[in-house]
């Protein structure tokens, strides 16, 4: 493989942490083969891209031959030259994580790094690394057709047998692999990310351990700490994996004691709006106006109208309160129809059922009763 | 292959090591072959279009009569290959090579015509003579430039010979002024001058606007493969043979006679008749003894048909097959409610809320083993899906609508979903036969 031609282009694709990137880079690192690797995310103009394939494969000052917007033109050019200062019997590898990304970026970047080989007349190999499937990268007039490389996804016992191997200096290897046992038992039906299962053990380690710390149970004892632990990892999963709550949130809610543990501040918008209290009603008076039928307002609101002091309706001659457009940045409403209609703008309103009976338990207005679907 | 077998295992440690020198002989050769890094002697199978080829540009090159030429063929056909074999073999004359001035252009690369012009001028080698000159069109400039062409020892110009790769994209630049220009100056008498394009679009004349396509000679020569099944096999077989000058006889004889049994093993036929039906052209075939390839190793000296049927097998595969194996539980319930909406409403586009109600009358009917998760989480479940792309938004004004509300689409088959049903490991009974039911 080494002072031999290789494929110019191979496509690897698989899930999400299995192996793709840590596997090619300790591949390539091994023997010593010199590459160069880039995350398409981090290259927000083709520029960078250039940059940072140049970079390693040829010095700190191969950079600096690229003009300041360099085109792919000029990349193969300046690339064609330093070959020719430096030229290696070793393949030389690019690796691209993230390749998606590329299909966004210019038309003739895909096609020109598969046949990188052809183009600059060097022994070069491209590795595209992603996600999604070749078939959805292919070009209409078609390209050069990588080789194509799965990375096949983990099974139970397999992510079994990697979790385990975080165990925790201070306890047995085998306590370990029970509490990760619990975790899969759990999470495992939802989400087989190996990132997100080690995350999610990491943080909740310190909570199954707390009673044998406590010395309350034994080591052995695995059906009391799992009575312990499998409640937390139910609202483990309706927070933290949600990425309702921080990790570090998680964590101090942890260490609080049961009795204290209040409800947590939440990072969704549920939880964080705070509107000022005309808004409120405004906002309430929208979600009425947009899920009752227009003839069901009358009978809702005749009744009670008494009782109904501070809801404003948009009466047909007033300008709208400045309030409105607010909740439009928010939004929380829609601008419904043409932007010409000035005069009138239709909105519609944009919030979940739950927010909205969250908002008015907040300004004691009993939203259910005025509801049509809930009669 | 028994014989072979009892040879190896009783080799002395110095065979081993020679033995090993030898593979990587033909592994070096075979990668050669197979990653086009050199260009076979003659190309197989296009004589006829590499004489024409040559002929064409042998007038130019000597003659000093201006040509074009559109070399048209689907992608892998060939057309690169021919045309470096050509001009590898009228570079062989003397005369030829000292006067002609190759000029390669790429499509990809160029993409704007003054990048064209750039990149003409250097490699004409006539950038000082350029030096700081502007000029007011294009056709100023390129007159220019092949006037400067002729300070040369003769007093005629020296015949430059544009090669257009990719040339259709070429056709997409503005007012296609550097198309217009190459070829006028193909049509007048200025100078000698061949422009050979190389496409893969077969209806690329209808791309060039009038005026360009008036002033080139529709001369097009076509690479369409015309090779028989018979054919096909015998080049796979002096693919994988090694070349008459490898230093070890009695390798050489040992691998071709392998490589003989190889090709006529059935199981090795089938696996290369189903190639040759879904494409003829030579690249995907090298991608498929590449891969076969990769098995040959100092302990496993030679090619066998398991190694070729892996191979086709890695070839084949379907790949969102794969990715469907790696899917959650929770994911995959949601594929199979979707499939089921599918075949109630005949594939009109569905939105996460009628998704979510079919997965909980799955859950209420049906199902035992799957836990009733909530909304938020259901959610993150159908945007993994989302970032998969194995399901697309219909349009694209994301933020108008609620996400759970916005219409989607799924990108999958019917046979894919229940294929990758059969696959999946553990996959529990309710679920396999909520997704064979035909009502949901």
């Amino acid at each position: 493989m080494m002072e031999q031609c290789s494929y110019p282009s191979i496509f690897i694709y698989g899930h999400r942490a299995t192996g793709k990137s840590h596997v090619i880079h300790t591949l390539l690192k091994e023997l010593e083969l010199p590459y160069a690797t880039v995350s398409c995310v981090e290259c927000v103009s083709v520029g960078l891209l250039f940059e940072q394939v140049l970079l390693p494969l040829f010095g700190s000052d191969s950079a600096s031959l690229l003009s300041r917007s360099p085109s792919l033109s000029d990349f193969v050019r300046v690339y064609k030259q330093l070959c020719v200062q430096a030229s290696a019997k070793q393949t030389r590898y690019i690796v691209l994580d993230r390749a998606e990304l590329l299909r966004d970026m210019e038309a003739n970047l895909l096609p020109a790094f598969l046949r990188l080989q052809e183009l600059v007349e060097d022994n070069v190999t491209v590795i595209l690394l992603s996600e999604i499937v070749w078939d959805k990268f292919r070009p209409n007039t078609g390209c050069f057709e990588p080789l194509l490389l799965h990375f096949p996804d983990y099974s139970k016992g397999e992510l079994q047998q990697i979790l385990s191997e975080d165990s925790h200096p201070s306890y047995s290897p085998e306590l370990y692999s029970a509490f990760i046992n619990i975790l899969l038992g759990v999470f495992y039906s939802v989400c087989r990310d190996l990132r997100e299962l080690r995350h999610l053990a990491a943080l909740n380690f310190s909570k199954f351990i707390e009673p044998l710390e406590q010395g309350k149970v034994k080591e052995s004892d695995t059906h009391k700490l799992w009575r312990n632990i499998e409640p937390h990892l139910k609202k483990a999963m309706q927070t933290v994996y949600l990425r309702e709550v921080s990790s570090v949130q998680w964590e101090q809610q942890l260490q609080m004691e049961e009795k204290e543990a209040g409800a947590v501040r939440g990072l969704s918008a549920h939880a964080h709006v705070e509107l000022p209290y005309y808004s409120k009603f405004l906002l309430i008076a929208a979600y009425l106006a947009s899920y009752n039928p227009a003839r069901t307002d009358k009978r809702f609101f005749l009744k009670h109208h008494g009782k109904i002091k501070n809801t404003n309706f948009l009466k047909k001659n007033e300008k709208p309160p400045p309030q409105i457009s607010s909740l439009g940045t928010l939004q929380l409403l829609n601008q419904v129809g043409h932007d010409d209609q000035l005069d009138a703008p239709k909105y519609k309103c944009a919030v979940s059922l739950d927010f909205i009976l969250a908002i008015s338990r907040t300004v004691s207005f009993d939203m259910v009763k005025y509801l049509y679907d809930f009669l | 292959m028994s014989k072979r077998k009892v040879k190896e295992t009783h080799m002395p440690v110095g065979e081993c090591i020679s033995q090993y020198g030898y593979i990587f002989q033909v592994q070096m050769i075979l990668r050669e072959r197979f990653c086009h890094q050199r260009l076979p002697e003659k190309p197989v199978g296009m004589e006829s279009q590499h004489k024409h080829l040559l002929e064409l540009l042998r007038r130019t090159a000597v003659h000093g009569e201006s040509n074009s030429v559109l070399i048209v063929g689907p992608r892998g056909s060939g057309k690169t290959m021919l045309l470096n074999c050509v001009l590898r073999e009228l570079l062989e004359v003397k005369d030829v090579n000292k006067n002609v001035l190759p000029v390669h252009l790429n499509g990809l690369l160029q993409t704007d015509d003054r990048i064209a012009l750039k990149e003409i001028t250097r490699q004409l080698n006539l950038e000082n003579v350029v030096g700081d000159k502007v000029f007011g069109s294009f056709a100023e400039n390129l007159a220019f430039l092949l006037e400067a062409l002729k300070k040369g020892d003769r007093s005629s110009s020296r015949p430059v010979l544009f090669i257009l790769d990719e040339f259709d994209l070429f056709a997409h630049h503005k007012n296609q002024t550097l198309l217009y220009n190459l070829l006028d100056v193909s049509q007048s008498a200025q100078a000698p001058v061949a422009v050979i394009g190389l496409t893969c679009r077969l209806d690329v004349l209808e791309l060039l606007e009038k005026r360009v396509k008036s002033r080139f000679s529709h001369r097009q020569i076509h690479l369409l493969s015309s090779l028989s099944f018979i054919q096909y096999l015998d080049n796979v077989r002096s693919q994988l043979s090694l070349p008459q000058d490898f230093p070890d006889t009695n390798f050489y004889d040992e691998w071709n006679d392998g490589i003989k049994t190889l090709c006529e093993d059935q199981s090795v036929v089938d696996v290369l008749q189903r190639h040759y039906n879904s494409s003829k052209d030579f690249r995907s075939l090298h991608l498929l003894l590449m891969l076969a390839l990769s098995r040959v190793s100092a302990s496993k000296p030679a090619i066998k048909p398991t190694d070729l049927l892996e191979a086709s097998r890695v070839c084949m595969v379907d790949s969102k097959a794969n990715i469907l194996h790696g899917l959650s539980i929770l994911e995959l319930c949601l594929i199979i409610a979707m499939k089921h909406l599918n075949d109630i409403y005949e594939g009109e586009p569905f939105n996460f809320q009628m998704v979510h109600n079919e997965f909980k009358k799955f859950l209420q009917r049906k199902s035992h083993s799957i836990h009733n998760f909530d909304k938020p989480v259901v959610i993150k479940a159908f945007e993994h899906l989302q970032q998969l792309e194995l399901i697309k938004s219909m349009d694209s004004s994301t933020a108008k609508i609620q996400k759970e509300y916005q219409l989607m689409k799924l990108l999958l088959d019917h046979s894919q979903i229940m294929e990758a049903l059969q696959k999946y490991p553990q996959c529990p009974t309710d679920v396999k036969q909520w997704a064979m039911s035909a009502f949901g």
